[in-house]
């Protein structure tokens, strides 16, 4: 029980982590994936607020809650989520580590085949690697390098049914993941606080 | 007719002989022998010691077997992890076995789940109320908002409260192992690994061995259905019980092997001097019947033997074989024709004198509080006993006449020359034992090793691979325990529910990092009858929703199962053992909640914190939980560290037989005493054997070994062997022909080389208990002649 809610919590703060990447520009002539992902690798590091909203099918309302993102290059990802209760999550490597007020947890992404393939698809996306990221995703591309939108289909059906990432050149502007319950969450990422 | 009396008579003692060894052997053949630690466990023990006790020996910690499978690739290791789990789950040796597979966690998350409202301390009156489920609703709300949120949301229509959470939260502390293909595998995925606990008692040696067996023979089953990846695998064990095992095996393999050369060697010795095979196998009477006397004696006086006790046995060898060697050369029945009678007399003496130093020696160790050491020295007394008893009455009737023993005379001329010579370094002698003497002064703190795993039969590399299996299933050293004895299953359940609290607030200061306890797994019936009714009807219930929910944004028509739940909780039977019954948790209580012949025993397991290398303070720990009101008060209350029982055990062990060792010399003394009745005498014979004690305990303490209680006790079979050397010295020192003292020099040399091969032999023994006593017993056999020599005879005035 433990480890499937720890999996299932990582996964869901990776998907979470999306929407670190800094400014920088692209000529719009030939827009493909191949260049995306380019402009995705060259990212060094970021820091941004996000602000996410779930949306619950029990619930009238959704549940809101904000923070800080940070990522550095090559794998070291945090979620700090600030309200409306402190929680800190951490990718380092091929470790997770969820901190909530005393409470530390730890996992290794190697523990879960089913989220490591996962998660290892989302590194994929912000290494730039667009043939690991194909090995899970049928990933599609919309839009012009100014208002971009990369959509995520797993090829095996899982819990998530779609994951949809806006952004506006090398900045992601919005993540939004879809369950294959019909709930969902979009985490909007408002601010870029150093390039 | 007085001639058939005297036949008869002379007779006798060959017929109590034989009787007696029939009788040896049928004690022998009804005799326990046992292999664990239990031998070095006091016999009456404090409560602290007995809880420890009580786990080496029959206590679930004792059961636990960790099994590792390396080599191979990784697929082949987690799917063979997966039939072993599979095949010994069908076995009636195992009580539990693990692997991580989720099979059994989704087990342990239904337990939980379906049970959650007899499991949950949250559930009092108060939790039911419009107050009480508006707080709880709305935590478990606020914890949507965190990266788990959207896998929490499918608890929330039947677990708004987040009791489960709650519960699953407080189950496991620090990580478990790593998981991949869903079973557990070390860190870097190079072995996969299962936790087993035994039906059989760690002590319980031959069923421990029949467990490993099947393992074993399992794992080849597992291994045998595919190709050449599976092959390359293998199994590997450890645990109390493996090691219980494996020391047996290593101490019997030794102790047969190292046996099997030393008696190989003294039967060559033997035949080249003797000449005789008749003379030869009388001589090995003694021996076998000294060993058998000796088994026999521990097995009537203490209802089992101890596989070290045995071993110990062969050493015995070495001493027994000595008295027959005497009898045989000094008597000078050869075709020289036989000794006087006077001689007689005084050679049975001498033997006599020597074997009353050996009883007294061993004798002290009768009266230890220890079972292993008191064996010990109940085997050594009766056997040397009865070897120097057959060699008495029984030997001389069974010697041939006359046999064609080897002419030792010149050899003899010669060793009596070389002894002159030898008695010229008196001086050097007497100057390196006073040196050997302030050397142990200087150093006296640092001889004995108090440290109890001088005693651990168990080589390094299996204690090794031991840490490492542990380590990586993140099993707890399990060195701190909070025991107590309560007088049934519900009273243990109360008392652990008591202790929660003040145990949990520990947790919060920082004092422990946590601990197990069976309070979350299965709470006593009281507390659980107490839950039931703290439980609303659901009318009530829904009401309370109603009021509870006003401004949230659930609705309360949305919770419905959450009604029904609650309702099946309150009127269904409360939860029992049986329960648990194929959840992991099962066998954390099971080794929480002991049962004892005399009720119950609550074990909970503290884990230090990682920073607290000093380990915990057991007084502020005694003093936090005092005020927890047990039933029975809280004398039954015992904060114990496992390690630091173990090792003032141990210590006290040692320091025990310390002191016994001077009663057993100071009896020594007393005997040469009463029979020599001359106060130069009587130093002389004593020199040699406190110099050979202070030189062999010098050279152990100089070459760098901390001496144990084996040193201890092969420096009293040095001075029980070394004692008939110094007695036969001082007798041929008396009045006697040239050709009675070669005859008794050749018999010293001849013996003492028995005792120093086959002694030296043992040294050799890679297990540590019967090396430490090989290298104190044989240079110490060799010192005590040589210093024999040097220093027993009187200054001659003619040379």
């Amino acid at each position: 029980m433990k480890n499937t809610l720890r999996q299932l919590r990582l996964v869901l703060a990776l998907l979470c982590t999306l929407g670190l990447l800094p400014l920088q520009s692209v000529s719009a002539a030939s827009w493909q994936l191949p260049d995306l992902m380019k402009l995705l690798a060259e990212t060094p590091a970021g820091r941004a607020t996000f602000v996410e909203q779930k949306f619950i099918g029990m619930l009238d309302k959704p549940v809101v809650s904000s923070g800080e993102l940070s990522f550095t290059a090559p794998d070291q990802l945090e979620k700090r989520t600030l309200k409306p209760r402190p929680e800190a999550l951490i990718l380092k490597g091929d470790e997770l580590t969820l901190e909530r007020g005393k409470r530390s947890m730890k996992m290794s992404l190697q523990e879960h085949p089913e989220v490591s393939a996962f998660v290892e698809s989302i590194r994929a996306t912000l290494a730039g690697d667009q043939r690991a990221l194909e090995r899970v995703w049928k990933v599609a591309l919309d839009g012009a390098p100014n208002r971009w939108a990369l959509v995520l289909t797993p090829l095996s059906p899982g819990f998530v049914a779609q994951i949809r990432i806006d952004g506006v050149r090398g900045e992601v502007r919005q993540i939004d993941i879809e369950q294959s319950d019909g709930d969902r969450s979009i985490m909007t990422i408002s601010k870029v606080l150093t390039p | 007719m007085s001639a058939v009396r005297r036949t008869l008579a002379g007779k006798l003692p060959l017929l109590i002989w034989l009787v007696a060894l029939v009788l040896c052997v049928g004690v022998i053949l009804r005799t326990h022998f046992v292999a664990d630690m239990s031998a070095f466990l006091p016999s009456n023990p404090d409560a602290q010691q007995r809880v420890l006790v009580e786990q080496l020996r029959d206590g679930t910690i004792a059961r636990l077997m960790i099994v590792g499978i390396e080599g191979g690739d990784a697929a082949s290791r987690h799917r063979a992890s997966r039939e072993l789990a599979a095949k010994l789950r069908q076995s009636p040796r195992f009580i539990g076995v693990q692997n991580g597979e989720s099979a059994t966690l989704a087990r342990d998350r239904s337990f939980y789940f379906n049970n959650r409202y007899l499991l949950s301390p949250a559930v009092t009156t108060e939790h039911f109320t419009a107050d009480g489920l508006r707080e709880a609703i709305g935590n478990s709300l606020d914890s949507l908002s965190g990266s788990a949120g959207m896998m929490l949301k499918s608890l929330l229509a039947k677990d708004p409260t987040g009791e489960t959470l709650e519960l699953i939260d407080n189950l496991q502390q620090g990580g478990g192992p790593r998981v991949a293909d869903d079973v557990w595998v070390s860190r870097d995925d190079s072995r996969a690994l299962l936790l087993l606990q035994t039906s059989a008692a760690g002590s319980d040696t031959d069923a421990q061995a029949a467990t490993i067996a099947e393992v074993r023979s399992s794992f080849e089953a597992v291994r045998g259905q595919s190709g050449d990846q599976a092959n390359a695998m293998r199994v590997v064990l450890t645990g109390a019980g493996v090691f219980s095992v494996h020391s047996r095996d290593a101490i019997k393999f030794d102790a047969r092997l190292l046996a099997g050369l030393s008696t190989v060697f003294v039967v060559i010795l033997l035949l080249a001097v003797y000449r005789s095979t008749r003379l030869l196998i009388l001589g090995l009477m003694p021996v076998l019947s000294g060993a058998l006397a000796g088994i026999a004696a521990v097995s009537l006086g203490f209802g089992q033997v101890h596989g070290l006790t045995l071993g110990f046995g062969a050493t015995l060898i070495g001493e027994a074989v000595d008295y027959s060697i005497y009898l045989f050369v000094q008597s000078g029945q050869n075709s020289q024709g036989a000794a006087p009678r006077s001689w007689e007399g005084k050679f049975w003496r001498t033997v006599l004198i020597g074997v009353a130093t050996s009883v007294c020696g061993f004798g002290a160790m009768l009266v230890s509080g220890f079972p292993g050491l008191a064996q010990l020295g109940l085997y050594s007394m009766s056997g040397l006993l009865a070897a120097v008893l057959v060699t008495r009455y029984v030997l001389p009737s069974l010697m041939p006449k006359s046999v064609n023993m080897r002419d030792i005379e010149p050899i003899g001329a010669r060793l009596t020359s070389a002894a002159h010579w030898l008695a010229r370094g008196r001086v050097i002698a007497l100057g390196l034992i006073a040196a050997a003497t302030v050397f142990l002064c200087v150093q006296h703190a640092h001889i004995w090793n108090h440290d109890i795993s001088a005693l651990n039969p168990v080589p390094r590399a299996d204690q090794e691979l031991d840490a490492q299996l542990r380590g990586e299933l993140g099993a707890p050293d399990s060195r701190y325990l909070l025991a107590f004895n309560a007088a049934d299953e519900q009273a243990a359940l109360r008392a652990a529910e008591k202790l929660d609290a003040p145990l949990r607030k520990l947790v919060d200061d920082g004092v422990l990092a946590g601990f197990n306890s069976p309070a979350r797994m299965l709470p006593s019936l009281a507390t659980q009858q107490a839950r039931q009714s703290a439980m609303p009807d659901a009318a009530t219930l829904r009401s309370n929703l109603q009021t509870a929910l006003v401004d949230m944004p659930l609705r309360a028509d949305k919770l419905e199962g959450f009604v029904d739940d609650v309702q099946a909780a309150r009127t269904r039977k409360p939860l029992t053992r049986a329960d648990l019954d194929g959840t992991a948790s099962a066998l954390g209580l099971d080794a929480m909640l002991a049962r004892k012949s005399e009720g119950y025993t609550l074990l909970i397991p503290l884990n230090a914190p990682a920073s607290n290398e000093k380990g915990l303070d057991l007084q502020q720990l005694r003093t936090a939980l005092a005020s927890s009101q047990l039933e029975g008060g809280n004398e039954n209350l015992h904060v114990i560290d496992l390690r630091d029982q173990a090792e003032s055990l141990y210590a006290g062990y040692l320091d025990e037989a310390i002191r016994l060792s001077a009663w057993g010399l100071a009896a020594v003394i007393g005997v040469i005493a009463l029979a020599l009745r001359d106060a130069r005498r009587i130093v002389r014979v004593l020199l040699p054997l406190a110099g050979s004690v202070a030189l062999v305990m010098a050279g152990l303490v100089l070459s760098g070994t901390m001496l144990s209680i084996l040193h201890l006790i092969g420096l009293l079979l040095t001075v029980a062997v070394g004692s008939n050397y110094a007695l036969f010295f001082d007798q041929g020192d008396e009045d006697t022909t040239p050709a009675q003292q070669h005859r008794t020099i050749v018999s010293l040399v001849l013996a003492n080389l028995a005792t120093v091969v086959g002694f030296g032999l043992l040294a050799t023994s890679s297990v540590s208990v019967l090396s430490a006593l090989g290298a104190t017993v044989g240079p110490g056999a060799l010192l005590s002649l040589l210093l024999a020599a040097v220093l027993v005879p009187a200054k001659r005035t003619s040379a």
